[in-house]
């Protein structure tokens, strides 16, 4: 019989590899769900913007799917003590540190909390080993892959990663930060890291994620996080697109949320070739709200795709959603916002904005925020605009004798304040003030300005 | 008589000016001098060209002037950007302040000062200095000091943000101030704390320029000139006895007289 | 020419339409002679058609490349809409439906007394004696036009307005011109389908520099079973001139779904100015969702001139199913687009519709208001594009998008796209989503009025803003029907 190769095949391959290698320390449950993502995979294949595709309209995956990426997972871990986390990520004192390298925990750079601390923050792998019964409910069960390729390919080569449980009315004061970490090698590698999430009820904590390249070489990263907001907990989360720009980053973030709780998520993207990130928010049960803000700041050839799905499944629950693009060069953004509004969730609350600053010719904005509402008693609301940096508003600032330069780079950077002034950690906002004030695009007259 | 008196008597001289806005002219061959120390009120019906005038001074892209000439202390003023019209000296207080989101007023404000006083061969102040100066100007300009921490003008009442443009008037100290409508829409303690603000900057070197619609604010500010301004040129110029000649009468009687038709 | 060899049958429509409901006072039966062709659709069915209408070759010839391209299209319709609907079975329709008449009227006395009355009972008289001030009227019944009125007073001004069919005939050199040049054959399923088996419409044509005095008006009427309903529109505004068309629908009440697939194609040259207005009233299906009219329009203006202005207005009430972008490709230096909508559900109905403002030219500018209103078990979906080329300098968008809920059984949806290729351009959309006020309807009946009719005055009020952009009788008419369209949804 003659096997019949598929383009997937090379995944089935480092797939089976890996099972024999690491397969036999890992729980059952593990591996029957990746053996059924792999399946699904192999059925799904990489999303494309084929006819009804609605939510890859404007973004092309051809590159990621043609590419010929290298699992990383067994990479050389040489040089990684020289790594100095402090000079190329955000960074508090008292912050607790998981670093992933290549998506696969590393030991030496991690700072993991004491026994004493409150909540468990440890690697997938040891939690396979340690927290089976947390994670046997928890796992791969928000983030389903049952209609998304990424996410089943992900969890097919799901192994290691990060895992936090924060118990019932426990409040973490300092942050927890995971940090990704691509090291760059000669050949193109991909990481599939997985986050799991769990929060109790009553419970309160700060997570951050971020990633972040060492070289400019290629790579493509994966990533899911699932996240379980227990009732009346408050989370807040951060994650961080510091890719270099030949990167693929493909992230999803999936979100449970339970009665009267809080969920702040907060997106800077900055980096990746072809950036996609995805938010689903399940506001499931009443009194649940969530708040999404974003900054993206693209420039040369990138592509920033954010699809954020908000869905309101149960009455009197809230969400916001503040979405911010600057674009230069050639660059291009997507944004794909969808508020669905089940039947019976009355008195809901949602509101929508995407706004983009163009500063260049050559680039472009696509954007398309639905509302789907299936009952009566709501407030909904969305809004979206695109264009230039006001006029007026540059004559003002001139007519109090700032020149075109400093006044345009003042008020983009006011554009993209709105966004940096929620950020509650001291640490991090003041890191990315300066990410964002140092790398803003310069200014240039387009058309129907006169200096 | 000082230096600058010497290079030119008038801060402004304005002659035979035309402005369009696109297709359409609005200014039409006005003339207009003003010496140091003085206050001119210009008024006149709406769409006259009161406010054409000012903007077109403070040099606003999209207000071309296509014919005349006008002298800002002896200088080609048209020929100047409008950042360099400011940190020459000419202040324009915006009839219609805008917003400015997440651009803080302090830093703001911080950044035109310095802008200003490097263009006049000042040391930039201190983050100290600059707060003592600040602090000042708000007592004047009666303005709740937490507003500056907030960005320029978003989510202030018309009141604020009128207010906020004199504050920033006395913290640029310019000696030409081109004052829009800046009465419009205040109540009478607001108007009182504006009018306070214009006195006190008010002085032998200063010259202001106020465009009104109402003669109210002339009983808080004494004008030393009234002109009355239609069709794009000044009609008819008195003193302080004129805007209540207006108030009274309206400007029909004026239209008559000047000749000017009616639209 | 080839001979089709397809032929028609006579035969008298029955008078009941076997549906008693008086919800709909449009749902009447006229019992005329009519001319039917076969069920089904294959190229001798084009043929036929072409052939009864006398066409020259070249038209013939048009229709069969549409019609070869949807062969290709393997009956599979556009799938991205919010709508669901059993599966059309395209060879179970009547493509050719005439009231037989000897031959073309040649004068309104020679029209069929009973379609003069058919149109009297839908307010449309046609004889000279009663025929409506300021409106010229051209008559749709099933495919064919039945009367025009006022040709001769426009004759006089050099416009032109009378049927497809005629002016295939007449003004060949204008249609081959501009037939297709805005809705190519290939544009999309139902324009495809429309190309190739199209039985009438209206056309019109307004010389240079001309203000058109009067309103021109279509109104199409179904009245055969199974009849599908294919019209075509052209409407061409020659350089300097303005034209208002009002456009209405309405159907007999019958069991099963009519199909409807219309095309209207606008051109507006330079510094001309179309204004179309349409009130769409097709039978929308009774309470359970039984019957109605499938109406799958492609509507598409071209502000080809530089300063020249396209405006929609609509009023979407009937059909069990509405699937409608009326477009405007924004071409001209200057040119500027509108989209007025109301669409209303009821019962089991379902809208997807919006508008595609397409920016070419410089200093273009476009509007978009869209009202919707969904009640009973309706869904309601408003989707439209803004696509700023790289070319549209200062191109210009508003939008702003409500929809209202009544009840808890229905769906409102907002899909907007925007594609903006220029930074100069600016565009800016709204959309709000609620049910009707509370604070405002227990205003209202604070003072005394009935809650049915508060929640009425609310709803129009929420409307107002687009029936003011109607002609004043077709503003008075969409209150109407915006009343009976609610009738029975609240309290």
């Amino acid at each position: 019989m003659t096997q019949v190769l598929t383009k997937y095949d090379k995944y089935v391959t480092a797939f089976q590899s890996l099972e024999r290698s690491q397969a036999a320390r890992e729980p059952q449950w593990v591996r029957d769900i990746r053996q059924r993502a792999l399946s699904r995979f192999s059925e799904l294949g990489f999303p494309t913007a084929r006819r009804g595709n609605e939510n890859w309209k404007y973004t092309n995956v051809g590159p990621v799917a043609n590419a010929n990426f290298e699992y990383a997972f067994g990479a050389s871990r040489d040089g990684e003590k020289a790594i100095e986390l402090r000079g190329i990520a955000p960074w508090g004192q008292d912050w607790v540190n998981l670093v992933f390298l290549n998506g696969r925990y590393s030991e030496v750079l991690s700072t993991k909390p004491s026994s004493a601390y409150a909540a468990r923050v440890t690697n997938l792998a040891d939690a396979f080993l340690r927290d089976g019964e947390v994670l046997e409910k928890h796992l791969a069960r928000h983030a389903t892959f049952d209609d998304d390729g990424f996410t089943a390919l992900n969890t097919s080569f799901l192994r290691d990663g990060a895992f936090i449980h924060i118990p019932e009315g426990e409040s973490v004061q300092a942050p927890i930060h995971l940090i990704f970490i691509a090291t760059g090698s000669d050949r193109p590698s991909a990481s599939h890291p997985r986050t799991l999430i769990v929060t109790g009820k009553h419970s309160k904590a700060t997570i951050i994620e971020s990633y972040i390249a060492l070289s400019p070489a290629p790579y493509f990263n994966n990533a899911v996080t699932e996240i379980v907001v227990g009732d009346q907990a408050q989370i807040e989360h951060y994650r961080l697109l510091l890719d270099n720009t030949e990167a693929f980053h493909i992230g999803t973030s999936q979100v449970y949320q339970g009665q009267d709780s809080k969920f702040t998520s907060t997106i800077f993207a900055k980096g990746a070739a072809l950036g996609r990130n995805n938010i689903h928010v399940l506001l499931d049960a009443p009194g649940s709200s969530c708040v999404l803000n974003g900054l993206y700041m693209t420039s040369g050839t990138q592509h920033m795709d954010n699809y954020i799905n908000i869905d309101h499944a149960k009455p009197h629950a809230f969400s916001r959603l503040n979405y911010k693009g600057i674009l230069d060069g050639k660059s291009r953004a997507v944004f794909g916002g969808i508020v669905v509004v089940r039947p019976g969730a009355i008195k809901t609350d949602a509101r929508q904005s995407d706004k983009n600053l163009l500063l260049s010719r050559d680039a472009e904005v696509n954007s398309k925020p639905s509302l789907l509402i299936f009952a009566d008693d709501v407030k909904c609301g969305h809004g979206a605009t695109a264009g230039h940096i006001d006029g007026d508003s540059i004559f003002y600032m001139r007519s109090r004798g700032l020149d075109i330069d400093t006044a345009s780079r003042l008020l983009i950077y006011g554009f993209a304040r709105e966004i940096i002034d929620t950020v509650q950690v001291e640490p991090l906002r003041v890191y990315l003030e300066k990410l964002f004030l140092g790398a803003l695009p310069s200014f240039k007259l387009l058309f129907g300005e006169r200096a | 008589m000082n230096k600058v008196q010497e290079r030119s008597q008038e801060v402004l001289a304005i002659r035979n000016l035309h402005v369009s806005v696109g297709e359409a002219e609005i200014i039409k061959g006005l003339n207009l001098t003003v010496n140091p120390g003085e206050v001119h009120a210009i008024m006149g019906p709406n769409g006259s060209g009161k406010s054409t005038l000012v903007n077109a001074l403070a040099g606003k892209p999209q207000y071309v002037v296509t014919k005349g000439e006008v002298l800002y202390e002896g200088m080609n003023l048209l020929a100047m950007l409008p950042e360099v019209r400011a940190r020459e000296g000419v202040f324009l207080a915006f009839q219609y302040p805008l917003e400015l989101p997440g651009v803080r007023t302090w830093q703001f404000l911080k950044s035109a000062v310095d802008a200003v006083r490097t263009h006049r061969s000042l040391k930039e102040l201190s983050v100290r200095e600059f707060d003592r100066l600040l602090t000042e100007k708000i007592k004047i300009a009666e303005i709740d000091s937490e507003l500056t921490k907030r960005s320029l003008n978003e989510g202030f009442s018309g009141g604020e943000k009128k207010r906020n443009e004199i504050l920033q008037m006395l913290v640029l100290d310019p000696k030409l101030a081109l004052l829009d409508e800046t009465d419009s829409g205040l109540d009478i303690d607001a108007l009182k704390i504006v009018a306070q603000g214009v006195n006190q900057f008010r002085g032998p070197s200063k010259a202001i320029v106020l465009v009104t619609h109402y003669q109210r604010i002339l009983n808080y500010i004494t004008p030393d000139y009234v002109h009355v301004l239609m069709e794009g040129r000044i009609v008819k110029t008195g003193g302080r006895e004129l805007a209540l000649e207006l108030e009274e009468k309206g400007y029909d009687w004026i239209r008559e007289a000047s000749g000017v038709a009616r639209e | 020419m080839t001979q089709s060899n397809a032929v028609t049958t006579k035969k008298v429509i029955s008078r009941t339409s076997g549906i008693q409901e008086s919800d709909y006072r449009w749902g009447f039966v006229t019992d005329v002679e009519a001319d039917v062709a076969p069920k089904g659709l294959n190229e001798d069915i084009v043929r036929l058609i072409s052939h009864k209408k006398g066409e020259p070759q070249w038209m013939l010839e048009w229709r069969l490349k549409a019609y070869r391209h949807w062969l290709k299209l393997n009956a599979e319709e556009p799938k991205w809409a919010n709508i669901h609907y059993p599966a059309i079975d395209y060879q179970d329709i009547h493509y050719y439906s005439a009231p037989v008449s000897k031959a073309g009227p040649q004068s309104m006395d020679a029209v069929d007394p009973e379609l003069v009355e058919a149109f009297n009972k839908l307010g449309i008289p046609l004889q000279e004696q009663k025929r409506l001030a300021g409106v010229a009227v051209d008559a749709v019944f099933d495919s064919v036009s039945v009367a025009t009125t006022y040709q001769e007073t426009l004759e006089k001004q050099g416009i032109i307005f009378c049927s497809m069919s005629e002016a295939i005939k007449k003004h060949p050199e204008l249609v081959r011109k501009y037939l297709g040049s805005v809705v190519p054959y290939s544009d999309n399923f139902f324009a495809t389908l429309n190309s190739a088996v199209f039985s009438d419409g209206s056309f019109a044509y307004i010389p240079p520099g001309v203000r058109c005095p009067i309103e021109l008006m279509t109104y199409f009427r179904i009245n055969q079973a199974d009849s599908g309903q294919f019209e075509r529109t052209l409407i061409i505004a020659d350089k300097g001139s303005y034209v208002s068309y009002l456009e209405g629908c309405t159907a007999p009440m019958r069991k099963s779904h009519q199909l409807h697939a219309a095309v209207v194609e606008l051109i507006a040259l330079d510094n001309a100015e179309i204004k179309y207005s349409t009130l769409q009233n097709w039978y929308p299906g009774d309470k359970e969702g039984k019957g109605g009219v499938y109406n799958f329009v492609t509507k598409r203006g071209k502000a080809l001139g530089k300063s020249s202005k396209i405006s929609w207005t609509q009023v979407e009430t009937g059909s069990a199913i509405t699937w409608k972008y009326p477009s405007v490709i924004l071409q001209g230096d200057n040119s500027v687009g509108e989209f007025y909508s109301v669409a209303l559900v009821n019962h089991y109905q379902q809208a997807d519709t919006g508008t595609k403002m397409t920016h070419i030219g410089k200093n273009t500018r476009s509007t978009i208001v869209a009202k919707g209103i969904s009640a009973g078990h309706g869904n309601n979906t408003y989707r439209g594009l803004v696509k700023i080329m790289p070319s549209a300098d200062n191109a210009r968008n508003f939008t702003q998008c409500d929809s209202l809920l009544i009840g808890d059984k229905c769906g409102a949806h907002t899909v907007p796209y925007i594609e903006v290729r220029n930074p100069t351009a600016s565009m800016a959309h709204e959309a709000t989503t609620s049910k009707v006020n509370d604070d405002q309807l227990f205003y209202l009946q604070q003072r005394g009025i009935a809650f049915d009719e508060a929640n009425y005055m609310i709803i129009n009020g929420f409307c107002r803003g687009i029936f003011k952009e109607l002609p004043f009788e077709f503003a008075m008419e969409a209150s109407q029907l915006l009343r009976v369209s609610l009738e029975g949804t609240v309290g």
